[in-house]
């Protein structure tokens, strides 16, 4: 039981992530389609951008992970 | 924080501090350094060598120019000998030719001098010639008039006649 | 060369798949419903020995030295020891204290009693010695940083002898090695300061780059062990950051912190809080990103080898294989983007720390 809140938990994290790291890279496509010539300063902003909002999915993940009984 | 993957373990925790910290060390002055250093050190030489390559091209453009210069001044000055040589010729032709006219001249009034000599010569001698024959003549001509008393008796006459009293 | 590499990864990842099919084997012969949980959970754990093949007492795995410091003073044996019982059960008596493995913990048994004092909720109440054993992770930590070395040092020899171009090992190192200082050192911390930390920061990216490679190498011997996913590795390397960070902290920095500038007065002692949970939560959050990333693709790809038991068929591997792979290849790339990432963001942290004015 407490697993499957842990995954319901992971999942939402999943979805929050999703959604985010989705508009860090759609916004970076249009600003390269932009600016083709600040392509490589926009690929490092949108990655630690990308890194942020993963890293925040990331405790959602650890603190459900933390519930997560395990052992036999 | 009942979950061993969430938990860090102590001797985890020291292990890995001091195996990064030996890494680091151990990198940093067999590794890091040296390949640094290696990559500065090749940075430089390239720069130095583009700019000794930039500063080649200067100094042969430079030197191109230079060329140029030389070329140019040792036309200038072919041309300068070529018009001094010309002038020498002209006055030394225009001397020899002076000089032979004078010569000719001179030579011409040394004739000319020599000839009137001559001519002198030839007239005094022919003055004596003709004196000394004018002479041999009037001997002749004495010895024949004066050969007869009448003769000379005439000529005295003559001669009385034309002194005349005056 | 792009060929041979690709046949060597598919052929690691073949053998992976392999081991743990086997190892599955005995779990999954039994008649009832199979749980992936325990064998992935023993995976991304850390042991005191390091599992080869097989279960029980006849599994085959490479023991390794458990160092104790116990009150009765240091304590050193090989795991082997406690003949694969993760139980609690096989005792180890050592200067006059028996010793137990329950769960990869190392207990004290308390004097007279065979058994370790477990109550209802599963929580042992029995004391543990101070644990610095060579674990699992401590092994295949020590056998990259042999790799690391290796590497490195053959790739600084390369450059002896006057000015020539990279060969070998250093060709393919010294773009990185240049990445690192150029596009994230010198990017993020700036001209000034930034020599000071290329020594950490090019330690920590090829650090944990190769750590995480090794992790997705499923030979043990080799590795496979999952350091990175090792929460206290991440812990290390994070505090260092933030040490760093911190120490090198310049007035500029210290003045945002407590006393942002440009802010009214009540919005400034506000914010003192906030910033200073920030000192603490952006360590804290290249910490789990690095430890979370790392167990989850572990975990994905060892849920995905579990479907076949789970399944209790063989054909069910025509779609975790391919999957597998996918994910494996996937991990390759996210090795060294995480270590990209944590280099990145820790340069940056230690470049807001010693700005100039802006």
């Amino acid at each position: 039981m407490v697993g499957s809140i842990a995954a319901i938990g992971a999942g939402l994290a999943a979805i929050g992530a999703g959604i985010g790291i989705g508009q860090i890279g759609g916004h970076a496509m249009d600003a390269i389609a932009r600016q083709p010539e600040a392509t490589s300063k926009i690929q490092t902003n949108m990655l630690i951008a990308a890194a942020l909002i993963e890293g925040v999915a990331l405790f959602g993940v650890v603190v459900s992970l933390m519930g997560l009984e395990t052992g036999a | 924080m009942d979950n061993p993957l969430v938990t860090p373990e102590i001797g985890m925790l020291f292990w890995t501090a001091l195996v990064f910290i030996i890494l680091m060390l151990l990198l940093t002055k067999y590794a890091w350094k040296p390949i640094l250093a290696a990559v500065k050190e090749r940075e430089t030489s390239i720069e130095e060598a583009l700019n000794s390559a930039e500063d080649a091209k200067r100094e042969i453009a430079e030197l191109k120019s230079n060329n140029e210069d030389l070329l140019n001044e040792a036309r200038a000055e072919r041309d300068e000998m070529l018009k001094e040589a010309r002038g020498i010729k002209d006055n030394i032709v225009a001397e020899a030719k002076t000089t032979a006219n004078q010569e000719a001249e001179k030579i011409v009034a040394a004739a000319r001098e020599s000839i009137q000599h001559e001519k002198m010569a030839a007239i005094t001698e022919l003055k004596n010639q003709v004196a000394v024959l004018s002479i041999e003549i009037a001997e002749k001509i004495l010895k024949d008039e004066l050969s007869s008393a009448d003769k000379q008796k005439a000529i005295i006459d003559n001669v009385v006649k034309d002194i005349n009293l005056n | 060369m792009r060929s041979i590499l690709i046949t060597i990864t598919i052929m690691l990842f073949s053998l992976s798949l392999l081991a743990n099919e086997t190892e599955h084997k005995a779990v999954s012969s039994k008649d009832e419903k199979y749980n992936p949980v325990p064998p992935i959970m023993e995976h991304i754990s850390d042991a005191h020995s390091w599992h080869i093949v097989g279960g029980g007492h006849d599994a085959i795995a490479l023991p390794l030295p458990v160092i104790l410091w116990t009150d009765n003073g240091l304590v050193v044996f090989m795991s082997s020891e406690f003949h694969h019982d993760t139980k609690g059960h096989h005792i180890v008596a050592r200067n006059g204290l028996n010793l137990v493995n329950y769960h990869e913990k190392i207990y004290v048994l308390n004097d007279g009693e065979e058994h370790l004092d477990i109550d209802e909720e599963g929580k042992v109440a029995n004391v543990r010695p101070i644990d610095i054993s060579i674990t699992k992770n401590v092994f295949g930590m020590l056998i990259s940083m042999l790799i690391v070395c290796l590497v490195f040092f053959k790739a600084a020899r390369s450059y002896k002898g006057g000015i020539k171009a990279p060969k070998g090992i250093a060709s393919f190192m010294e773009p990185l090695v240049l990445f690192v200082k150029d596009d994230i050192a010198l990017q993020n911390i700036g001209e000034k300061h930034h020599r000071r930390f290329v020594p950490f920061l090019l330690t920590a990216f090829f650090f944990i780059w190769f750590n995480n490679l090794l992790g997705l190498i499923p030979i043990p011997g080799f590795s496979g062990a999952n350091i990175t996913g090792n929460i206290a590795f991440t812990l290390v390397l994070s505090t260092i950051t933030l040490l760093l960070t911190n120490l090198n902290g310049n007035k500029q920095y210290w003045k945002h912190v407590f006393w942002m500038p440009g802010a009214p007065v009540p919005i400034k002692i506000f914010l003192i809080p906030i910033e200073l949970i920030g000192l603490i939560a952006k360590p804290f959050a290249l910490m789990i990103r690095l430890f979370a990333n790392m167990t989850a693709g572990h975990i994905v790809v060892l849920s995905l080898v579990s479907l076949i038991f789970i399944f209790k068929s063989i054909y069910m591997s025509a779609v975790a294989v391919p999957f597998t792979l996918f994910i494996s290849v996937l991990e390759l790339l996210v090795a060294l983007l995480q270590a990209y990432v944590f280099t990145m963001l820790s340069a940056l942290f230690i470049g807001s720390a010693v700005a100039e004015h802006h």
